[in-house]
């Protein structure tokens, strides 16, 4: 691992009130990596990943993010223009809860333009293009690109939303529990899909999930949280195989065997 | 008239309007708010733009009021009669001899010059109110110009409809940098509004937002390169003076489906039937 890191987090704590949600995290990921952030319920996951992202800011710590120049730029001391830029850019974020990321009143092919446009795109051709690419790649029948997401079943509306945010070929993509909500069929597909892009467009992932099994199929690396502290961290398959921390032998062995 | 100040508002709220209308000017596109006052009409009959006339009127003005571009509607003879009554200006209905314009919904088709104001009267100054209903976002979406929301907009008419489908208030970028309502105009009067010598100024009395566009500024109306803005009118000529690279209104003359096409611009229509009468005597 001589390459340098893509983000990486220092000492970073937060608390709400009483609530301790991160203590002294410390992260790294490599460009082109998948890192899966795994833990029970309230352990912090979602909000080590907001406050990576720069959507939430840490009392204490900070979080580095170097550009495709090599530049190093602390994200909560960036100015709202460039983390927004940033954000539209070479960042994308895939929500649990795809309407949340998704316009509904807005047909597939606005959607998943809306980034390129976003970016300054002014070729209604192009943009169309790329959309039906994309529609494409994420096996979504091209022939429905104007139709709106709400006609679209869940599986679709996330497969809608991962179109939207790799449209522009981000470098770091933040997921949060990307399958979360779905039927065991469907999340296998989308898994697939979600692993095979990501391979081929080579983008590093910061992937938060409670599903050992996604973090098992799709993550380089896993980092394990129990309340707000990172407890252990290593390879996916050295972790699970062979977990060192009394919560990781916990969690490991609570997975259900088929 | 007795018992009030000329032009209605008291000099202290005037100067408060002009110190809006410097900033505006300042900052093309970008809406300013101030202190809009109670006015003795109701919103909606241009509150705003009376403000910003009052506030810009010397006693040695010459005032024209359009509503819909014509000189004889209700709004416009009351808006004349008001100022005529409190600030004693000339008034006029000929564009040229007019120093300031008060408009609603038109901007003339004679050619404005660097000695006029034009003054809109304005429903709702933000461009992204129906895309984006939190007003905290839309101003962070302008101090970033983040205007990807509204080119979806135009891509979704162009999708389902094949063409942009904004027929008025069709939104402009202003000096590359602000995303602006024109005001219910036309979109045939967009390309007016491009380095036009004359000032313009915008009021929107109940939202409370002044803003400006300075002479021979650009303004572009949003388009894409493959399916660029296009300014459309009734294919027709005026029923009453045969112009062809006028507005048109459609009139109703009759219950048997009778139709004219008129100039909307009265006083562009009644120079030129003039013209043509004095050219046959």
């Amino acid at each position: 691992m001589n390459e340098p890191t893509l983000v990486s987090a220092r000492g970073v704590s937060l608390a709400f009130g009483a609530i301790r949600a991160l203590r002294d995290v410390e992260l790294d990921l490599w460009p082109g990596e998948v890192l899966a952030i795994v833990g029970e319920s309230g352990s912090g996951k979602t909000t080590l990943l907001n406050v990576v992202s720069g959507r939430l800011r840490p009392d204490d710590g900070a979080v580095w993010y170097r550009d495709p120049q090599g530049v190093l730029h602390d994200v909560h001391a960036m100015p709202d223009p460039a983390l927004r830029r940033l954000h539209r850019s070479d960042w994308g974020f895939v929500h649990q809860n795809p309407r949340e990321n998704l316009r509904m009143g807005v047909t597939a092919g606005g959607n998943v333009g809306e980034r390129l446009m976003a970016q300054g795109a002014r070729h209604y051709g192009d943009i169309r293009a790329a959309a039906i690419d994309w529609l494409e790649q994420v096996e979504i029948d091209p022939a429905r690109i104007d139709d709106f997401p709400r006609t679209f079943s869940g599986g679709m509306l996330q497969r809608l939303q991962i179109a939207r945010t790799l449209v522009t070929h981000p470098r770091l993509v933040f997921m949060d529990e990307p399958t979360g909500g779905l039927d065991v069929s469907v999340q296998a597909r989308l898994l697939d899909l979600i692993r095979t892009l990501v391979a081929r467009l080579r983008i590093a992932v910061m992937l938060v999930t409670h599903d050992i099994a996604v973090a098992r199929l799709l993550a380089h690396r896993i980092v394990v949280m129990q309340g707000g502290r990172v407890v252990e961290t290593g390879l996916t398959d050295q972790v699970l195989d062979d977990p060192q921390h009394a919560y990781t032998q916990l969690l490991v062995s609570s997975v259900l065997q088929a | 008239m007795k018992g009030y100040n000329f032009g209605y508002l008291d000099e202290q709220t005037k100067r408060m309007i002009r110190r809006a209308i410097l900033k505006a000017v300042a900052i093309p596109g970008h809406q300013v708010p101030f202190g809009s006052r109670e006015m003795p009409l109701p919103y909606g009959w241009g509150t705003g733009g009376i403000q910003v006339t009052a506030s810009v009127l010397g006693p040695g003005d010459t005032l024209k009021v359009i509503d819909q571009g014509a000189d004889d509607t209700t709004n416009a003879v009351s808006i004349r009669r008001f100022f005529a009554r409190t600030a004693g200006v000339r008034t006029t209905t000929h564009t040229e001899e007019a120093s300031v314009i008060q408009t609603r919904h038109r901007i003339p088709e004679r050619q404005l010059r660097e000695d006029q104001i034009l003054v809109y009267q304005v429903p709702q100054p933000e461009p992204l109110s129906r895309l984006e209903p939190s007003q905290a976002e839309t101003k962070r979406l302008h101090a970033l110009a983040d205007y990807g929301l509204m080119q979806v907009k135009l891509y979704e008419d162009i999708a389902r409809l094949g063409q942009v489908s904004i027929s008025y208030d069709y939104p402009v970028m202003v000096n590359h940098r602000y995303l602006m309502s024109p005001s219910p105009i036309p979109a045939f009067d967009n390309p007016k509004m491009h380095g036009m010598p004359a000032l313009q100024l915008f009021g929107a009395g109940r939202e409370k937002r002044i803003y400006a566009i300075p002479p021979y500024t650009d303004v572009r109306s949003l388009d894409f390169d493959d399916h660029p803005f296009r300014a459309t009118r009734a294919p027709h000529a005026c029923g009453l003076c045969g112009a062809t690279d006028s507005y048109l209104d459609e009139v109703v003359t009759d219950d048997r489906g009778g139709r004219l096409f008129v100039c909307s611009d009265t006083d562009y229509c009644a120079s030129r039937r003039e013209t043509t009468q004095a050219a046959a005597q």
